[in-house]
């Protein structure tokens, strides 16, 4: 098991309040100033510094060849990130919105995921791929999508998500590192969340693909990642009064896959829930369900439960809430746990 | 003009100015009405004797090549061969117009320009003898991987492009791409960027007439593709694609071009494709035969010959030499194509991340173990018959 939260205890006199937004900045501009070769290209990245603003400041401080406003071409900025690689550059892409990233899945996918093993390891890209995603803040159709499924299909990515201000930093910081290409998702409800940061603080960067366990608990798991961690941390505390204990696993890299974090959290507790929300049906939760019952079997008290979106198409800002899992969807899967009761 | 104000209106207003001021003239972008021809025209008095003869060798070498890979797919030692038969002056001069440190962008139909620009025939043809996607390091040569999807190498040499001009290397980016490969968005977008960035790229389009059995007319209704460069803000060229000093000519202007910082280049090559898409494909579906025999009279090495021989550059001797020596290449193509390539299974984990996943080295163990049960099976097999 791996615990990278840092404690109250580390924290320095400097830490302040910022935003996740904040620390994803922050770590681009740390990138860039310690690594000429990165290069920030996208719609809006320059001047206006992204509609989330998660690259205001950069063209500024690194000159407009270094944080580049594209033409509206999402193939294009990812095709042209892939010749600049080549060339030697790291570039980070930004795709503004989740569902605005599917022009660009060719690219991706026959190219941007495939090019190390093509070339027999002569030809890695480094390229990071910034994608928010998920919904919750309102967002008419189209910008609020869970794509992680489409991009955990695809080997040759890594996919990463973080779910607090610390991991925005220490995750983009080492994504923007890794020879390989990583599909970086933001959870986009989670840009305005704060945390008591900055980044002189001890922030850890992690090497991708490692979980961590953001509550300890015995009786049983929640497993998620990026915009339902809160929702399960809020769903853990709300269990104490019902007498569960529950230990909620952050995966943060849903590829790789960390296995050995989630097996032994689930033979500890014996139960699991797997909560995300994008749909259920092909969605990750099914592939991490099987892999636990794969190794967990003869631990497991209850079938590994998931909570997940509904399986629609994302629906309409003003119904999303139903959509979404929330606190009593998770609570009513731990309920349903108690296996053994019901037969 | 006078506006006549009807009463009660609104007093009117002209046009604000847009927000956006055009960059480029039109006029000096469009193409000529014929495609550009140097061989058999009065041109040809300025072209280098020295380039009409190597011209001449590598025509006729890959020509050679082409019948050669097209006879290994016969023989089931190429899984396919997209042949470039009749459009070897666009490979030849493609590959020729670049220096060293320039980057070739190929499609799958142009082995024959990644040999032509040096690189091992054997490493060439790795993708469809099916043993390696590429051969070669893309690096070492300056040559991206033979891609096999439409037009998405183009952004690539956009983005190579823009890297080295950012870096002060004067590099240059020559994409080539098929007719049809124009109509993908692809093509759109990386024309744009090159244009916008002022990339130092060149798009090779050749155009042969069809994409796979869709021809021209029915894939676009541009005056010429060599027109749509006009709507980027970039020069369009056409140019016949079975003149080899005409391809080389124009290229190398736009070469000259990009590396001077002016831009990219679209340039049209009008050629056509003798043999079928690929040797899986029945061209007699879609075509007739007396627009294939035009085009026979219309051979890019007998061009060539005829004009060298003409000039009393070329004689018997000289065609006798040039045919020996692609007989030569294509013997010890041959010859080492005949050869199983060693392959090593647990390639397939090596080079998929840096790093192995965990469940990346699971499955290599699993294979591991198969390979290890099938080597005693066979192991116990021979004994037996050895015994």
């Amino acid at each position: 098991m791996t615990t990278a939260a840092v404690t109250a205890g580390e924290r320095t006199a400097k830490a302040k309040p910022a935003t996740m937004a904040q620390a994803l900045g922050r770590a681009l501009r740390d990138s860039m100033a310690e690594d000429p070769t990165v290069h920030v290209l996208g719609e809006d990245v320059g001047t206006l510094g992204g509609v989330f603003r998660i690259t205001d400041g950069l063209a500024k401080e690194f000159g407009d060849e270094r944080c580049t406003d594209t033409p509206l071409a999402e193939a294009g900025i990812l095709g042209a990130a892939v010749g600049m690689a080549m060339y030697g550059l790291r570039p980070v892409v930004e795709m503004q919105f989740d569902a605005f990233a599917y022009p660009a899945f060719e690219q991706l996918i026959s190219h941007v995921a495939k090019m190390r093993n093509r070339t027999g390891g002569a030809m890695p890209l480094p390229i990071t791929v910034r994608v928010p995603y998920g919904g919750g803040i309102g967002g008419v159709e189209h910008h609020s999508d869970s794509s992680e499924a489409y991009y955990m299909a695809t080997p040759g990515l890594h996919v990463v998500t973080p779910a607090t201000v610390e991991d925005a930093y220490g995750l983009l910081r080492a994504s923007i590192a890794s020879d390989d290409p990583v599909v970086f998702l933001e959870p986009k409800r989670l840009y305005w969340s704060k945390a008591d940061w900055s980044p002189e603080h001890p922030t850890a960067v992690e090497p991708i693909g490692r979980a961590v366990v953001r509550r300890p608990g015995r009786s049983a798991t929640l497993i998620t990642y990026g915009p339902s961690l809160p929702v399960c941390m809020e769903a853990a505390q709300a269990a104490v009064e019902e007498g569960w204990d529950l230990e909620v696993v952050d995966l943060r890299s849903l590829v790789p896959f960390d296995d050995e974090t989630v097996a032994a959290s689930v033979r500890r507790t014996g139960r699991a829930v797997v909560v995300h929300e994008s749909t259920g049906f092909g969605g990750p939760g099914g592939e991490i369900a099987a892999r636990i019952t794969e190794q967990c079997f003869h631990h497991l008290e209850a079938p590994v439960l998931r909570v997940a979106g509904f399986d629609i198409p994302y629906p309409p800002p003003m119904q999303e809430r139903h959509h979404l899992p929330g606190v009593d969807r998770v609570l009513d899967a731990v309920a349903r746990l108690q296996w053994e009761a019901d037969n | 003009m006078t506006v006549q104000e009807l009463p009660g209106a609104a007093a009117y207003r002209p046009t604000p100015p847009p927000a956006w001021k055009p960059l480029t003239d039109p006029a000096p972008l469009l193409p000529d009405p014929e495609p550009y021809r140097v061989l058999g025209t009065d041109a040809v008095a300025d072209a280098d004797p020295e380039l009409l003869l190597r011209l001449y060798a590598e025509l006729v070498r890959g020509r050679r090549y082409n019948a050669q890979a097209t006879a290994l797919t016969k023989q089931g030692r190429l899984a396919v061969y997209p042949s470039s038969t009749g459009q070897e002056a666009c490979e030849i001069a493609a590959a020729l117009v670049l220096e060293e440190r320039d980057w070739l962008f190929p499609s799958y139909r142009d082995t024959l320009a990644a040999v032509a620009r040096g690189l091992d025939p054997v490493e060439a043809l790795t993708l469809l003898r099916g043993d390696r996607h590429t051969g070669y390091d893309p690096r070492t040569h300056r040559i991206a991987p033979l891609c096999t999807p439409l037009a998405t190498q183009l952004p690539h040499a956009v983005g190579l492009a823009h890297a080295a001009r950012l870096k002060g290397d004067d590099v240059v980016a020559l994409a080539m791409v098929g007719d049809g490969g124009t109509s993908e968005g692809d093509f759109h977008e990386a024309l744009n960027f090159a244009a916008v960035w002022k990339a130092p790229v060149v798009f090779l389009v050749q155009n042969n007439g069809f994409a796979i059995s869709v021809p021209l007319a029915k894939q676009t209704a541009a005056p010429s593709l060599a027109h749509k460069a006009v709507g980027y803000g970039m020069p369009g060229r056409l140019v016949d694609g079975n003149d080899a000093a005409a391809v080389h000519q124009v290229l190398s202007e736009a070469v000259a071009r990009a590396r001077s910082g002016g831009g990219p280049t679209l340039v049209e090559a009008v050629t056509y494709r003798m043999d079928a898409h690929t040797n899986a494909d029945d061209a007699t579906r879609y075509r007739g035969d007396s627009e294939v025999e035009a085009w026979r009279d219309h051979d890019p090495v007998q061009l060539m010959e005829r004009e060298l021989t003409g000039r009393g550059l070329l004689d018997d001797e000289g065609v006798e030499e040039a045919r020996a020596a692609a007989e030569r290449m294509a013997a010890a193509l041959r010859e080492r194509m005949n050869a199983d390539p060693e392959l090593d299974p647990m390639d397939l984990f090596t080079h998929v991340y840096a790093e192995q996943t965990a469940q990346l080295r699971e499955q290599a163990a699993r294979l591991r173990q198969e390979l290890a049960a099938e080597n005693d099976q066979h192991g116990t097999e021979d004994g037996g018959t050895a015994r």
